[in-house]
């Protein structure tokens, strides 16, 4: 076990952790941000997306003794209000089934369109394809990527 | 609802939200903003929810709360239940608030989400839950006015005495309206009166999911809450032999090992008590990291083990059950169906004289179809929270069928029913899977034994290698061609591991003269459970292929001889209790062919296929139009026609239908899982493959039917056909057919 100082959605957070515990689970165990999802723990589904500096990054591979003096943003401080550009088209577009994935995907894209603000659907496949979505919302992901480009540029 | 420690509460994590479309989720913080002017007179309590009955609660400012009855994981019954029930209550979509309403089937009579029929079972249920609490409210300004009821109307949340130019919200009736019993008989709207139905609306539960609030019983937490997680066998047919903590024990943050029976000794199984392997040694500890890596340090001894029996009371009544012993392989699995397919079968169903028509055929057409085992993958892995006290059995769970797991929990808890309580947390996927609530007797055993609360964490290598897949299948289609180049006999032989997926009274049954279904299984001691659409997922895909195949060999165009052969059972039905109704079968075919510009000019050179299947009480057609690169298939679009009668919620059902087109070219191209020596290969997403963005299609483009017909179902009717639509398309794709899933196995060996 080990002190480390986080910087988690702006904040500083101390947690006493053994050094090899994943991001992912100092966030959602004891943090109690659960808004960063366990899909696999290999960094094959992207349900743990964060972004760390501005980047995306999969969690559950991210050992807290590397994240440092890193910005770590999850889900709930991507938005005080919840209305990311990328939130607000995932709604209009209704994207969700189960939801479970979503936090990943909405992390990802957020990720993806702070580096390319006009991907094109290729550039969102090759970036998203790391985020599973089991329930197959992928074309609606496609499109609500888009709408927030459009509504970004604005 | 949980105890006052609880972090997690319903209400209390959920922030105000703007208005995204209706149907919004509030907390606690909203209160501070009613003004007291807006309270009833005579009640200057801080304002509460009046509830007029079970379904329904109004506040004094409008604010209407709809329960929504059954689990959900994905299918937005959470929005289409409280629809129906709005409509009928003639609510302000607008003024309505959603929640999630916990296990309690006195209350809300039927809580099971599971073949396709939430909708379907509830409609007449939630269409009089709604209409009994308007009739309340409108007695209730009967007697303020006292005039007849019948001189009042009530719309968008008021009702109005149009006489006496008056009216009156139902925040205003509400407390006087929940003091009359609730009446026994009602009045349904007719459905050509609904302003709501039939209207696209948006996710009830859309903020709270984009902002990562905690939904799914993963993400429960309470104080003192401990992680447990269950170790079993790492393969199939091997059972616990013995095990040492010692090591294990030493671990940071680890609290206690021990080893659970699931079922006590001679417990007898329900259908959906399906579980993989009894005997499991379990890890408890504060925190899931440490947990993780402390079961790593058991030393555990597995053993075979031997072939057993067991009674199963399934819904065809008592059967035993045999589980033999043994380590199989995929391969032994292939070799063996195909063994069955020599052996004679069980006659399932037999029209005319086959045999003679065989005897006498000019060609005969014969293609063998298989499928393997697939996971359900569900994208949240399977937990539990229970916490078993003497007082009471608390659980937050995510579980498809709470009815189901009540006797199962309390004759293997040893609690008395009285005092289970089971929260339905939302569910990040079911697809089957949580229709087999095995983990919630297993968290409940982990409490009792620990005397503490405990939340069971499956890893996603526990979750994709403990069992409860879809079969894998095999299957034979056989056709009679006489000189005339009529079909003059069809013979489908067919089985699987352990369960065969033969329909053998649906379509093509009751177009043929001569018919012939058989049907065959092999036990194992892999386990099965429903997944999405169980038996139809490939039977459907095999039928549609070989009916295609047919076609091209008589020169028939594929939808025009389907519909031939649709037209010929309606005129003139073959057999008995064939299950389909041939118009609805021919509708779907129609749209899509439609919608599709099928054997238009400007879809001459599309490389498509198309498919259509009844199941689940709905008609599904799709076609699919694809392109190769670099020997991959790109789907460039998909058509698809369903009829589910009355659309509940337009934006639902299209998003339905476009996820299980995505799942079904997923599992087609990809999905499958292969055992060697008792064990599964593939143990997470880096060795099993999913379909992800870049294999989706580019378009997905969904029809309705639009008749009358009381609302059927969406989660699984449009999932078996997509396997055909898919196999036809890439025939015309690669000039190759597609006999054995997963495709991508074919596609990427040469020749």
């Amino acid at each position: 076990m080990a002190k480390f100082n986080l910087k988690v959605n702006g904040t500083n957070k101390e947690v006493d952790v053994d050094p090899a515990t994943p991001v992912l689970w100092v966030l959602r165990d004891h943090l109690h941000l659960t808004g960063t999802k366990y899909g696999c723990g290999v960094a094959s589904c992207g349900a743990c997306t964060i972004h760390l500096n501005g980047k995306a990054v999969r969690s559950c591979q991210l050992p807290v003794s590397a994240a440092g003096n890193l910005e770590i943003t999850t889900i709930e401080g991507l938005s005080e209000k919840g209305d990311h550009p990328v939130q607000k088209a995932w709604l209009e577009l209704d994207v969700a089934q189960c939801g479970y994935c979503q936090t990943g995907q909405i992390m990802s894209a957020s990720a993806l369109l702070k580096s390319n603000p006009h991907p094109s659907d290729a550039d969102i496949d090759n970036f998203m394809s790391g985020n599973i979505c089991r329930c197959g919302t992928y074309l609606r992901i496609r499109e609500a990527i888009q709408t927030a480009a459009r509504n970004t540029a604005k | 609802m949980g105890n006052d420690k609880n972090i997690y509460s319903r209400r209390s994590f959920l922030k105000v939200s703007s208005l995204t479309g209706g149907g919004m989720m509030i907390g606690f913080s909203w209160m501070a903003s009613l003004k007291p002017t807006e309270v009833l007179a005579g009640n200057t309590a801080a304002a509460e929810w009046i509830e007029l009955t079970g379904f329904v609660k109004i506040m004094p400012d409008n604010m209407v709360k709809i329960m929504s009855p059954n689990p959900e994981f994905g299918q937005n019954v959470i929005t289409s239940m409280p629809m129906i029930i709005a409509e009928e209550l003639d609510a302000d979509w607008k003024k309505v608030v959603v929640e999630q309403a916990d296990f309690n089937i006195p209350k809300y009579k039927s809580q099971f989400s599971g073949g396709s029929q939430s909708i379907r079972q509830g409609w007449q249920l939630l269409r009089k839950a709604g209409a009994s609490a308007k009739a309340m409210l409108l007695q209730a300004a009967a007697a303020e006015w006292n005039v007849p009821v019948a001189e009042l109307t009530a719309s968008q949340g008021v009702v109005y005495h149009k006489a006496g130019n008056r009216s009156l919200t139902y925040g205003a009736l509400a407390t006087a309206a929940s003091k009359l019993p609730i009446p026994e008989k009602v009045e349904l709207k007719k459905t050509t009166d609904f302003s709501l139905l039939g209207t696209a609306q948006k996710n009830v539960e859309g903020q709270k999911i984009v902002t990562g609030k905690p939904l799914f019983t993963l993400d429960y937490h309470q104080e003192g809450m401990l992680i447990a997680m269950t170790i079993r066998p790492t393969a199939f047919g091997m059972q616990l032999k013995s095990y040492d903590a010692t090591e294990a024990l030493k671990m940071p943050g680890i609290k206690n090992v021990f080893d659970i029976k699931v079922y006590k000794e001679g417990y007898e199984r329900a259908g959906f008590d399906t579980r993989t392997f009894n005997h499991l040694v379990v890890v408890v500890g504060n925190t899931t990291w440490e947990v993780m890596n402390a079961r790593k340090k058991l030393a555990i001894q597995w053993e075979p083990m031997p072939e057993k029996k067991e009674m199963v009371a399934g819904w065809g009544g008592k059967k035993e059950e045999l589980i033999p012993a043994g380590l199989e392989s995929s391969a032994d699995h292939m070799k063996n169906m195909r063994g069955m397919q020599k052996k004679p079968a069980p006659v399932l169903r037999k029209d005319g004289n086959p045999e003679a028509a065989f005897a006498k055929a000019k060609k005969v057409l014969e293609r063998t179809y298989s499928a393997p085992f697939l996971p359900h993958n569900t994208m949240e892995p399977i937990s539990c929270f229970a916490h078993v006290t003497e007082e009471k059995a608390f659980f937050v769970a995510p579980t498809q069928v709470p009815d189901f797991i009540r006797p199962t929990l309390v004759a293997n808890l040893g609690i008395s029913a009285s005092k289970l309580e089971i929260q339905l947390a939302r569910m990040g996927g079911g697809f089957g899977r949580r229709a087999y609530c095995h983990y919630m007797v297993e968290a409940g055993l982990i409490s009792q034994k620990i005397k503490a609360p405990v939340k069971l964490v499956y890893t996603r290598e526990d979750d994709m290698t403990n069992g409860v897949y879809r079969p894998s299948y095999m299957v034979t289609y056989k056709a009679a061609i006489d000189e005339k180049n009529n079909v003059t006999a069809i013979h489908i032989k067919g089985g699987g591991i352990p369960d065969n997926a033969i329909h053998a009274n649906r379509f093509p049954a009751g177009a043929f003269d001569n018919y012939l279904a058989e049907g065959w299984t092999i036990p194992s001691n892999i386990t099965i459970g429903a997944f999405r659409a169980p038996g139809s997922n490939f039977i459907a895909g095999a039928e549609q292929s070989f009916l295609d195949e047919l076609a091209e060999t008589i020169g028939k165009d594929p939808i025009d001889y389907r519909i031939e052969l649709l037209q010929k059972a309606k005129a003139n039905p073959v057999g008995k209790n064939n299950d389909y109704d041939a118009d609805r079968y021919i509708g779907v075919l129609e749209l899509v062919k439609e919608k599709s510009d099928w054997g238009k000019p400007n879809t001459k050179n599309a490389r498509r296929g198309v498919a259509a299947y009844f199941c689940h009480n709905s008609y599904a057609a799709h076609v699919v139009d694809l392109t190769m690169k670099n020997g991959q298939p790109v789907v460039e679009k998909v058509v698809s026609a369903m009829d589910c009668g009355l659309v509940v919620n337009p934006e639902g059902a299209t998003n339905m239908v476009e996820g299980a087109v995505v799942d079904g070219i997923g599992n087609a191209l990809f999905g499958g899982l292969v055992f060697e020596k008792g064990e599964p290969k593939q143990k997470n997403f880096n060795q099993y493959r999913m379909i992800r963005h870049r294999e989706a299609p580019k378009k997905i483009e969904v029809h309705f039917v639009k008749n009358n017909i009381d609302p059927t179902g969406l989660g699984e009717p449009p999932f078996p056909p997509i396997f055909g639509a898919m196999a036809n398309a890439l025939y015309k794709a690669t000039g190759k057919r597609f006999y054995d899933q997963p495709f991508i196995n074919a596609l990427n060996t040469k020749g």
